[in-house]
């Protein structure tokens, strides 16, 4: 199976026809609850965001911060599994949703489930990419098939440490898009966005037809529109973690809308 | 077999173990890391000065000891110790941080970074880092913090400063994320001195080649006092450091038995010990392809183990090639053995060994025991009790029935 119907895929390449860039908000799958991530789904699908990144809760995740890691402790703490996540995207399917879904996983999750069985039940569910932040191109080969025959796009990570010649070899193996991230780190609110950044983005443009988009620290409208000078899309997600957190007692409907206003301001 | 034994197939793999399952931010700082420990391996004035290091700071080599009156109590095979808690610093983790520390200098980077359980390689990491005058952070759980509070004073003391942790269940696992997440943001300017044979390649070749003294000169010594080498070695086994330390030197000889000792906690059942290979199954941890404790959806299973040091869900890779191979056997020892271990060693030699330690003594006192007095068994010693003393206080007033136990087998 190609490429060719992968929602992600699709999406970029009609932004790109029509010259925009775009906004693609990351959730912890399950927290507070699996309800509220149906529902913030359903919110998402009607607020005009690129692709959703459904993180999947993890023990351990080493590249993600305070904000992302209380979420997935409490997301755990409340019995939530990647089975768990897999439904709710069934069932946003089976309800006509067309909102773009990348899962942001652990290889430490995947492989535990076996990469084939993994895919091939995340293909069936509704997703349409993976993104494993643990898992450099070297040992992604095993993935990298699977997911092709699958018809998921792998998005592959590309750092500010990361080598000029590195980059390239990972452009070329990303699909979907290939994930910038801004700042040696980890995940988390930052004010203003590295000096560097637009620089590398635009000089991996000169290089790749593969959408680029820009994630970590990014946290608010300003941000968003510098991103968008040299990028294709902006990823934000412990800002939106941290809302949801705030209001982390309200119903699905609430939080969802919580979101919503939050990623339409962003977008604004 | 022995050659695919000692050489990993694919650069950083033992057979299918091992790799770097990192995020892409930390690729070029192992690349640099690896590069630089091939330099300085083909540099002799590297060797020259590590070998200085472990000789004068570290006070190598460590005594190779008879233990005749444990052996005589046991009733079978002749029972040596290889003393690494007569290290500076009191065990054998002092080995590697000399030696990380060194590799740090060649790479120019100013400040050290380093996870603990025990605090054994915190304190290690922190004198080395003191003996180079390296700024040093490390991680440690709120528990470790609380088991081992003399080492917290220790590290302190050096110059260095403990970050307590309070994620997860607030021990080692919990203080190696920790630790790489600050790397991820510190990578330019920090190394990190992995605490044992764990992580992404090259730390666990690189950690097993500094503690492979243990074994190199406990060959030696075995050769030169008995005349041959041991019948059985053994070893506890948390990330697996003073293990591989002490097994690779013996690998090629296959007629030596090669016996590993996890913790087997308050029993095998799942959350209750931390018996990585013994009970687990292969899948990611902390950057590498090994044997480790999780639940089936991936999520890392909650440990136990009476000794901080042995209390981690992973293991090496290479431990999980030679258990994989069937060339070193692994078992498990559980809180209640280990606690008597301590007891016994303490009385039969006026040794207090680490609560880690006591994991091998008591594998190995059974063991002995099993063999007639013309075999050799030879135990990694891995480090001196101390730090564990106020623990292992708490823990006997709770076993002892009326306190007379102790007072009847004193003298
Ligand atoms: C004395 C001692 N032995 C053993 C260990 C376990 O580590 P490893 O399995 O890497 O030797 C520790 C760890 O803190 C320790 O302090």
């Amino acid at each position: 199976m190609g490429l060719e119907n992968n929602r992600i895929v699709k999406k970029f390449a009609a932004l790109r026809a029509a010259g925009k860039q775009t906004l693609l908000p990351f959730i912890t799958a399950g927290y507070p609850n699996l309800e509220t991530t149906a529902a913030v789904l359903r919110e998402l699908d009607g607020a005009g965001v690129g692709v959703c990144e459904l993180g999947i809760p993890f023990t351990d995740p080493v590249a993600d911060g305070p904000v992302i890691q209380a979420s997935f402790t409490a997301a755990l703490a409340a019995g939530v599994t990647t089975r768990g996540i897999f439904d709710v995207v069934r069932q946003f399917r089976r309800a006509g949703g067309e909102l773009p879904l990348a899962a942001m996983v652990s290889y430490s999750i995947i492989f535990r489930h076996g990469v084939e069985t993994f895919v091939n039940e995340a293909a069936e569910a509704g997703l349409d990419g993976l993104i494993v932040p643990d898992l450099p191109l070297d040992e992604s080969a095993e993935l990298e098939r699977f997911a092709a025959g699958g018809g998921l796009a792998l998005v592959l990570l590309i750092a500010p440490t990361t080598p000029a010649e590195r980059r390239l070899e990972i452009a070329r193996h990303s699909r979907g898009f290939i994930y910038y991230i801004s700042v040696a780190g980890i995940t988390g609110e930052r004010t203003a966005l590295p000096e560097q950044t637009l620089a590398a983005v635009a000089e991996l443009r000169r290089h790749t037809d593969t959408p680029v988009c820009v994630g970590f620290g990014i946290s608010n409208a300003t941000t968003v529109r510098e991103v968008w000078r040299a990028a294709d899309g902006a990823i934000v997600g412990s800002a939106i973690v941290k809302r949801m957190e705030e209001h982390a007692g309200a119903t699905p409907q609430e939080i969802a809308g919580v979101v919503g206003k939050f990623v339409r301001e962003l977008m604004a | 077999m022995t050659t695919q034994l000692q050489s990993p197939g694919r650069e950083g793999y033992f057979g299918p173990f091992g790799g770097q399952f990192v995020p892409e931010t930390l690729r070029a700082a192992l690349d640099q890391l690896t590069q630089e420990y091939h330099a300085a391996q083909a540099d002799p004035a590297f060797a020259k000065e590590f070998d200085r290091c472990l000789r004068e700071i570290a006070g190598r080599p460590s005594m190779l000891y008879y233990a005749g009156r444990l052996s005589e109590q046991v009733g079978g095979a002749r029972i040596y110790l290889k003393r690494e808690d007569l290290n500076h610093t009191g065990a054998h983790k002092i080995n590697n941080t000399l030696g990380q520390v060194l590799l740090c200098r060649r790479m120019g980077k100013k400040r050290v970074i380093a996870e603990t359980g025990a605090g054994q390689h915190g304190v290690a990491t922190a004198t080395a880092a003191a003996v180079f005058g390296l700024t040093c952070d490390v991680y440690m759980g709120a528990e470790d913090m609380r088991r081992q509070a003399l080492n917290v004073f220790r590290m302190e003391l050096m110059g260095a400063r403990v970050v307590r942790v309070d994620s997860g269940q607030r021990t080692l696992k919990d203080a190696t994320n920790e630790a790489m997440r600050d790397w991820m943001g510190s990578v330019a300017h920090t190394h990190y001195i992995i605490g044992s044979v764990v992580g992404p390649h090259p730390f666990p070749t690189i950690v097993r080649d500094f503690q492979s003294c243990i074994g190199r000169e406990a060959r030696s010594q075995m050769l030169q006092t008995a005349g041959r080498l041991p019948d059985v070695v053994v070893a506890c086994v948390g990330g697996g450091s003073n293990a591989a330390g002490m097994f690779s030197p013996f690998i090629a000889d296959k007629e030596v038995e090669l016996l590993g000792v996890e913790a087997g906690g308050t029993g095998l059942s799942f959350g209750r010990h931390a018996a990585s290979i013994s009970c687990g199954r292969p899948g990611i941890l902390h950057g590498s392809l090994s044997f480790v404790l999780q639940d089936e959806d991936g999520q890392t299973a909650p440990v136990h183990s009476i000794s901080a040091g042995l209390d981690y869900p992973g293991v090496g890779p290479e431990h999980a090639w030679w258990h994989q191979m069937h060339r070193v056997r692994y078992t498990t020892c559980d809180d209640a053995a280990a606690l008597q271990a301590v007891c016994t060693l303490s009385r039969a030699e006026g040794i207090i060994p680490a609560l880690e330690s006591a994991h091998a003594v008591s594998a190995a006192i059974q063991r002995a025991a099993e063999l007639s007095s013309d075999k050799i068994v030879l135990i990694c010693l891995s480090g001196r009790g101390d730090k564990d003393c106020n623990e292992i206080a708490d823990l006997l007033a709770k076993v002892a029935k009326p306190a007379g136990a102790t007072a009847k087998e004193g003298r």
